[in-house]
């Protein structure tokens, strides 16, 4: 069977420069709502650019949600991105309260103004890996810097999830957390250059175990 | 750890090439913007903006190739402006690879199109371009319909007015109220050029950044003239900027991408080196 990954399609943000990214490493990948090319796969990413309640009702509306909690029995890698590290949160307080896919325990909190100069956080931060053994960020040196969107972060209940941290104004966050068969990071790998690049090669090397 | 400021080398591209002249690089197709990008992204450029200023109608199907052939070689954010009008165009570019747009002329002819553009494809990725001129005056008195600044050390006034069509035509508008307008349409980022500084290299309009900063929430990105990595650092400490935007200092060799990097971290700038 070939290799590929599949990344998830529920009509939220910006696939291509994914999809580039995974052929640019010489690998294949696939678009794409269906369950059956989702569990065949070889990993899944789980994307995401928007509102977090809106991508909920996307990810029901296109029945997904029992697919992506499969993936947990199936022990098959996901990679969460931006949006998509979020909903794996069991709550968001974007806009409300929102339930999330709850597979992390944590909420998903909005940047306190107060703490940081502006909101959006727009640019490059650098990420402090306090879990060096992890595969994600293997031949990436600590501190190096990614690219981050965001009004919105993560804040996991058990500590143990964490595997990278960034700060932003007095604000210090999660930015790349793991759990069972999961990684997931705020930042965008794939518009990060080098050290993006190398996070998407070894997700698909360890994909390929 | 924190935030870094950015540098954003800008491309001005006309049927998918590149217009400026680049003197230093010894590529097979000098002028080809894809290769620039990425030759960009490897000297440590922190995004790209790709200004289209062709004027034919057959452009949106040449700038949408450049972008899908962009986002297969270069890996950091790329915005893409010139000519987009719709909520349809923008969905194009999008959808074709680019991270953000950016809206110039048609935004102040239809602001509703910032507003449709961020519900839709969210505040991250639209882009308010303001051209903008002083406008000096004795008094206050003068103009009181604009937001004024005291100008330092000089007894005198001005406010900002925006430009569209490239620059070609006043609009009466103020320039600070129409970015403060944008931001709350849901724009993500302004990118502010000063008319008066552009093509000078004489340094950005330190007072308009920093009156912009002031006023609003969103991130600055400072253009129009840096002829220099002095002024490059003035943008940052003086001008209060979250990003540089340059292009002949960086075309035409006279300086890397690192070496002003360098520079600006050794002034205490966080940079991304």
């Amino acid at each position: 069977m070939t290799f590929y990954i599949a990344i998830i399609d529920y009509e939220m943000g910006n696939l291509k420069s994914i999809t580039k990214l995974i052929q640019h490493l010489g690998a294949k990948s696939i678009i794409t709502s269906n369950h059956k090319e989702i569990f065949n796969a070889n990993g899944v990413i789980l994307p995401g650019v928007g509102a977090f309640g809106d991508a909920m009702e996307q990810l029901r509306k296109k029945n997904l949600i029992s697919a992506i909690n499969r993936l947990k029995e199936d022990n098959k890698p996901l990679f969460g991105i931006c949006l998509g590290q979020q909903l794996l949160f069991s709550k968001s307080l974007e806009m409300g309260e929102h339930e999330g896919l709850d597979l992390i325990k944590g909420s998903v909190i909005p940047f306190d103004l107060k703490k940081v100069d502006k909101v959006p956080q727009i640019g490059w931060n650098s990420v402090n890996f306090i879990n060096n053994d992890h595969y994600l960020t293997k031949n990436i040196p600590n501190n190096s810097y990614f690219y981050f969107v965001h009004s919105f972060y993560v804040n996991p209940e058990n500590r143990n999830d964490i595997i990278g941290i960034t700060k932003y104004g007095e604000i210090e966050f999660s930015s790349i957390v793991f759990k069972d068969n999961i990684v997931a990071t705020q930042f965008h790998p794939e518009k990060s250059s080098k050290h993006g690049i190398m996070m998407y090669q070894n997700f698909i090397d360890y994909c390929k175990k | 750890m924190t935030l870094t400021k950015r540098i954003i080398p800008c491309l001005d591209v006309t049927k998918g090439r590149v217009v400026k002249g680049i003197k230093f690089l010894e590529l097979k197709d000098a002028g080809d913007a894809v290769q620039l990008g990425k030759f960009y992204d490897e000297q440590g450029a922190d995004e790209l903006v790709f200004l289209d200023i062709t004027a034919s109608s057959d452009k949106r199907k040449i700038l949408i190739d450049l972008v899908e052939r962009t986002s297969e070689q270069v890996f950091i954010p790329f915005t893409v402006g010139g000519g987009i009008r719709t909520v349809k165009d923008i969905k194009e570019i999008l959808r074709a690879g680019a991270d953000k747009v950016s809206l110039n002329t048609s935004a102040v002819k239809n602001p509703n199109v910032i507003r449709e553009g961020a519900k839709i494809f969210g505040s991250q990725c639209i882009v308010t371009a303001i051209d903008a001129k002083r406008v000096y005056i004795n008094s206050p008195e003068e103009a009181k319909d604009k937001i004024i600044i005291k100008l330092q050390n000089k007894e005198k006034y001005c406010y900002w007015e925006v430009y569209i069509h490239g620059g070609r035509t006043p609009t009466g508008k103020d320039a600070i109220q129409w970015g403060i307008d944008a931001q709350n349409l849901g724009s993500g980022e302004i990118l502010l050029t000063s008319m008066d500084m552009d093509g000078v290299k004489e340094g950005y309009d330190l007072e308009l950044t920093k009156a912009f900063n002031e006023k609003l929430s969103v991130p600055i990105i400072a253009s129009g003239g840096a002829g220099n990595p002095q002024h490059i650092i003035e943008a940052f400490t003086k001008g209060k900027a979250d990003a540089a935007l340059a292009a002949s200092i960086f075309h035409f060799g006279e300086y890397t991408i690192e070496e002003v990097k360098n520079l600006c971290q050794k002034e205490g700038i966080p940079m991304r080196i």
